[in-house]
């Protein structure tokens, strides 16, 4: 049966599909039902962020970040203020520093379970996982909500510090879910981790070896799934993130169960980090007072953190106004999607979405 | 032994399924259908003495008539349509409408005829905010010096026409005054709360307390 050859048919795998979590076209050609060659198309979603960011100040592209990863703002945000930080040399108030951290650890959390609430979902668990996954991921947004009114869109950093202080009822709410989140991910755990359908789906499908996500500068939970201890929070820690005591989980074999299970110990990280936020924070400002309209001096600054989805980086380039001569983002979900060839030839159909799936990517940042 | 894991998923389904504390809490928004026997707990009472004492709601519970209020909690910071904005406040500095990064916000001032010591400001003839493309980031309002606009805390101000988006003065005027604490903490400091259906006086509304003629007299005096 295996010399039997049929007719390579080309499919297009969107723009508009439920699965592609997104407007994103993959062009695949089919040999019967094995994948031959994938050919990612992108640019549906094109705003053109960068070139916005050039006509306005440097308060303003704020608002611009938090609509490129919707899932991660808090990221985003973070990513931009540090840029904007180094390259205007502005400090920032230690307790705002705690305050990004947690929020930016909260944020990856509401990621992750995103991630991996929708990986369940194109496994044909429709719902279900899903539900259990959005239910804590709703009282994360409820705490954003309480810090900065918006549950999204948050628009809560500024350069030099974050807008405005926590209120009263954020901490016993933060405290709550941090003693309860623990349990609720064993519970999603023992509920995907040891599902037999699961792990004949996931295990050993769509391998990315460290060798090619080295290649390809995958970074990221995608990375340290192939076994690659990378984790610009370690490596080249920004914040407050050398005082803090965590580890970094990393896969064995870089297939797609891997890259689900580095997701879930991660989020058993970010609480850890969280908790230990909440112990040492101290008082004091939250922020510096900064102009409205910063002219930083001319010059260039990158900075990058580790988002949800891998190394997150804003490249400014200033001239002296109030607005960037040029803003470049370094969008992981953008460089990991570049892997997906390698990973998806010789699979069949139906593991294609999964492979697809398990790189957990956010077409507002592929595209910008 | 192979099924073992899936009857472990199918048991934590169950729990969640019956489980009070685990149940998931449905919200169906604006209100929700509510039987007889909410309608007495929701009263303290039991349906009996309930049927006796309202029994023209009664009989609407029991063909499903009657429906109750149903919303999620919202925070006091929830940064809201209807902005909340103090005409006695502003001065027309026009501070909000070069910070809004989509620059929908129009003003058009004239010099008022008064005299300075008398309360000198600009008049406004135009505040527009077009709200059909406003995305509610709250910079402009981050950016007034004299707290005169806030975000509001409503919602629910869908129109038919992308014209009717537009607020100007007039509508910002008569719009209640239910400020959002959003950016400040001078509201919050007061406890608030926008969804307690109070109102926000203009003068208890700005981070300083507005000096009194004679301060101002002797500050000038000073000068």
């Amino acid at each position: 049966m295996s010399e039997m050859k049929s007719e390579p048919v080309i499919l297009n795998l969107g723009p508009q599909h439920p699965s592609t979590h997104g407007v994103f076209r993959l062009r695949v050609t089919f040999d019967g039902e094995t994948v031959v060659d994938a050919e990612p198309v992108m640019g549906y979603l094109h705003r053109g962020s960068e070139k916005l960011a050039e006509g306005r100040s440097y308060v303003q592209i704020v608002t611009l970040t938090d609509r490129m990863d919707y899932t991660a703002s808090m990221s985003n945000n973070l990513a931009y203020v540090s840029s904007v930080e180094k390259l205007a040399g502005i400090d920032v108030p230690e307790r705002a520093q705690y305050i990004r951290v947690i929020c930016a650890e909260l944020q990856r959390i509401a990621s992750h379970l995103m991630a991996t609430g929708f990986l369940l979902n194109d496994l044909g668990a429709l719902a279900t996982p899903l539900m259990y996954c959005f239910r804590e991921r709703e009282r994360i947004l409820d705490m954003f909500e309480m810090l900065c009114g918006a549950r999204i869109t948050l628009t809560y950093m500024r350069p030099g510090g974050v807008l405005q202080d926590a209120p009263a009822e954020f901490w016993p709410a933060l405290n709550t879910f941090v003693n309860d989140f623990p349990g609720y991910l064993d519970e999603i755990e023992s509920l995907i981790s040891g599902n037999e359908i699961v792990l004949t789906r996931t295990r050993d499908v769509g391998i990315l070896t460290d060798a090619q996500a080295i290649n390809a500068s995958i970074t990221g939970p995608m990375l340290r799934a192939a076994g690659v201890q990378w984790d610009l929070r370690k490596a080249n820690p920004y914040e407050i993130y050398d005082r803090l005591d965590f580890d970094i989980p990393i896969g064995a074999l870089g297939d797609t169960f891997d890259r689900y299970m580095v997701r879930v110990l991660e989020m058993r990280e970010s609480i850890k980090i969280v908790e230990q936020c909440i112990r040492d924070i101290p008082q004091g400002p939250i922020r510096t007072g900064t102009p409205y309209f910063i002219r930083p001096p001319a010059g260039d600054a990158y900075a990058s953190v580790e988002s949800p989805k891998g190394e997150l980086g804003f490249y400014l380039v200033s001239d002296g106004g109030i607005s960037p001569y040029r803003c470049h983002v370094r969008a992981p979900s953008f460089i990991n999607i570049t892997a997906l060839r390698d990973m998806l030839v010789g699979w069949k159909m139906s593991d294609l979405i999964i492979i697809f799936g398990s790189i957990d990517i956010v077409l507002g940042e592929v595209d910008r | 032994m192979y099924g073992l894991g899936l009857a472990k998923g199918l048991t934590i389904t169950m729990k969640n399924m019956l489980m009070p504390g685990r149940m998931f809490t449905l919200h169906q928004y604006p209100d929700r259908k509510i039987g007889l026997l909410g309608l007495a707990k929701l009263e303290g009472t039991n349906p009996i003495t309930y049927s006796i004492k309202r029994p023209l709601m009664t009989l609407k519970a029991m063909v499903g008539l009657a429906s109750v209020e149903d919303r999620m909690p919202q925070h006091s910071r929830f940064r809201g349509e209807e902005f909340s904005w103090y005409e006695d406040r502003c001065t027309g500095c026009a501070s909000c409408a070069k910070y809004c990064p989509l620059g929908i916000i129009r003003i058009v001032t004239h010099p008022s005829e008064k005299a300075v010591d008398e309360g000198d400001k600009y008049v406004l003839d135009v505040f527009d905010i077009d709200m059909g493309r406003c995305m509610f980031c709250g910079l402009c309002v981050e950016a007034c010096p004299y707290d005169a606009l806030h975000m509001g805390s409503g919602f629910e101000e869908g129109k038919y026409s992308r014209r009717d988006l537009v607020i100007d003065k007039q509508r910002l005027n008569d719009a209640p005054k239910r400020p959002s604490t959003w950016f400040r903490p001078q509201i919050e400091g007061q406890g608030f709360d926008p969804q307690s259906g109070d109102e926000v006086d203009w003068t208890k509304a700005g981070r300083h307390v507005k000096p009194s003629r004679e301060d101002q007299q002797k500050k000038w005096a000073k000068r």
